[in-house]
């Protein structure tokens, strides 16, 4: 993500201190949020240094233990540690979206540059075909196939993809067809390149920021669905440390006024995805300032 | 006119039918044979396997089943429910009052707060703008269960002003209040900060129109510039968003039901599905997009009256766009 803002920015190769410093003159915000996406990248991978307790691990003598130096942010109903079951939810919780994410974004780039670049009936099919899609919320749809097959992050990470597909796919094929009106690319057409050479090689570096910059929030909402369809019983199952399950049990906790159970993963589910959002936005707005 | 409206209806059946076809078919598409798919670990007695295998059609062909099928949902009948051993369409009737209260209890929220707001930010630049704009960033990204959650943590639990439970459906209209008012803020958020950030956008969008600045300067009083010449033209974005809201909200109800033990139709979606009853899912699926469709029909077909210099085709032109 920062690698793309930097050569979005600059056609030069720079090193990594000017990267750094191109992220800087985003503004405060933006290194703040891109910090947060880093520092829980490498949370999610170190997971087992960092965490000071198995997450799994129950001790039911220490239950709903509030705040102290050996549990940071206390222990849930099973005595097990808020805050290593945090850093371990951080795994699962990153992992689907960018599932999702990824998967979407490539089936989404493909579907809007045919459509963009073959234009007709092709266009027409794909673009009324995506836009029927939109009736059918991504939860829904994830919900559906959990009543289909099992739970687990199997099957809505499946959903959430195709229902994510389409907004990626409209989205390319508006920024397309404008690139696609570019002189540059009559002028590559005129000497005889291949459709299939422009496309890959001329129209789409040309688009990649700004759907990267879509992309990024979409990880956000694609994240908080997640969660939710974690909460629900329907994502990742227990006893796997998860942001969406740990408020699943932590809601019983809160009943009995023992609060950081519940609310430890809610706050680090809003995190991450304002984190995503500023990033995203901040992305956008180096695209459009460039085009400018 | 009457041509863009029947292209515009007939699109809609197509979906719906999409959807129907989509549906129906899970039973098949899902593993094992549909008997023991809709009866999942519910012992299959001869009656039971006669009375899916009649209910659904299965001795059919496949494309007859799914005509017989879609016939008895036109007429109303999804079914019975596995789990209550009731009639689909009366559960649904029985539990829709309560997420309709819901829904709009919330909405009047999201179009009370989200468009107040909008206007406040685009109005005040500087602290106050920021600080809306910074509000409404952190509520479009807490999910509906966080904010359910923290409600229940500060409002039930440590101040104890409102229940943490229930739908209040027996103790009339204050009943109602009193316990949807936590559901319909955590419903509201997300949603209320979306508006807000759209109404902002619109309004100084049209802030910025030459429009505005000759009202200003022939000496037109500064509410009145707000309300019909900025606001009125600001609608419409405001009305399309209002109208794609819908289908989040009614799959959001379905969390917020369920974090507050509200006994609507979104809790019935969840339970259904935890609890393998397969004809209750049908007929909520089909019921969500159904809705959704409609009503965003309905605000495409509003937009004319809303901006009369709109013809129907550009409104949706405008849709597609924004």
């Amino acid at each position: 993500m920062t690698a793309a803002t930097a050569t979005a920015a600059a056609p030069t190769r720079r090193g990594a201190t000017a990267r750094l410093r191109g992220i800087a003159a985003q503004g405060p915000l933006f290194t703040g949020a891109v910090v947060v996406l880093v520092l829980l990248t490498l949370m999610a991978i170190f997971a087992p240094l960092i965490a000071p307790y198995d997450p799994n691990a129950i001790d039911l003598g220490n239950s709903l233990a509030g705040s102290s130096a050996d549990h940071l942010l206390g222990t849930d109903q099973s005595g097990r540690d808020v805050l290593s079951r945090l850093i371990f939810g951080a795994r699962t919780g990153l992992l689907g979206p960018l599932l999702v994410v990824v998967i979407s974004t490539v089936i989404g780039i493909a579907l809007g540059i045919v459509a963009a670049w073959r234009g007709g009936w092709v266009d027409s099919f794909l673009s009324r075909t995506m836009d029927a899609m939109f009736a059918f919320p991504a939860m829904l749809l994830a919900i559906l196939c959990v009543a289909m097959f099992d739970a687990g992050l199997t099957a809505p990470v499946i959903a959430m993809t195709v229902a994510y597909s389409p907004y990626v796919g409209r989205y390319v094929r508006s920024v397309a067809v404008q690139e696609k009106a570019r002189p540059y690319i009559e002028s590559y057409r005129v000497q005889g390149w291949s459709g299939w050479v422009i496309c890959t090689k001329h129209l789409l570096p040309n688009i990649v920021p700004s759907v990267l910059a879509q992309s990024t929030i979409n990880f956000g909402y694609a994240l908080m669905e997640l969660a939710g369809l974690s909460f629900l019983g329907f994502g990742v199952q227990p006893p796997t440390a998860d942001w969406g399950t740990m408020v699943n049990e932590g809601q019983s906790a809160i009943m009995k006024d023992a609060f950081m159970p519940g609310l430890a993963p809610c706050f680090a589910i809003i995190v991450a995805v304002v984190a995503f959002g500023i990033v995203g936005e901040g992305i956008s707005d180096r695209v459009a300032k460039r085009e400018k | 006119m009457v041509r863009y409206i029947s292209g515009r209806v007939l699109g809609l059946v197509l979906v719906l039918l999409v959807t129907s076809f989509v549906v129906f078919s899970a039973v098949h598409l899902a593993p094992g044979d549909p008997v023991t798919f809709l009866m999942r670990g519910r012992p299959i007695t001869p009656q039971t396997r006669a009375a899916v295998t009649e209910q659904y059609h299965l001795d059919d062909p496949f494309f007859t089943q799914y005509f017989k099928w879609l016939g008895d949902v036109l007429t109303g009948d999804f079914g019975r429910s596995v789990q209550f051993r009731q009639d689909v369409g009366h559960l649904i009737g029985d539990k829709l009052p309560t997420t309709l209260w819901l829904i709009g209890y919330s909405m009047v929220l999201i179009c009370v707060f989200g468009i107040g707001l909008g206007i406040i930010s685009a109005l005040k630049p500087g602290i106050v703008d920021r600080t809306v704009l910074i509000g409404t960033g952190v509520s479009t990204a807490t999910p509906a269960f966080a904010s359910g959650l923290v409600l229940i943590a500060v409002f039930s639990r440590m101040l104890g002003w409102f229940p943490s439970y229930g739908s209040g459906s027996e103790d009339g209209f204050g009943g109602r209040i009193q316990h949807l008012t936590l559901p319909a803020i955590a419903l509201a958020l997300t949603f209320t900060g979306l508006l807000a950030r759209v109404t902002r956008a619109a309004m100084l969008d049209e802030l910025g129109r030459e429009h505005v600045e000759v009202a200003r300067s022939r000496g037109v009083a500064g509410g009145e510039v707000v309300r019909k010449h900025v606001l009125r033209n600001a609608l419409g974005p405001i009305v399309t968003v209002i109208g794609t809201m819908v289908a989040g909200l009614l799959v959001s109800t379905s969390i917020v039901e369920t974090v507050f033990s509200t006994d609507g139709v979104g809790s019935l979606l969840i339970r259904s599905v935890t609890n393998k009853d397969f004809p209750v899912v049908q007929a909520l699926t089909l019921l969500i997009v159904a809705v959704f469709v409609i009503v965003n029909l309905i605000v495409d077909l509003l937009q004319p009256l809303i901006d009369p210099r709109l013809s129907l085709t550009q409104s949706t032109k405008r849709r597609g766009a924004s």
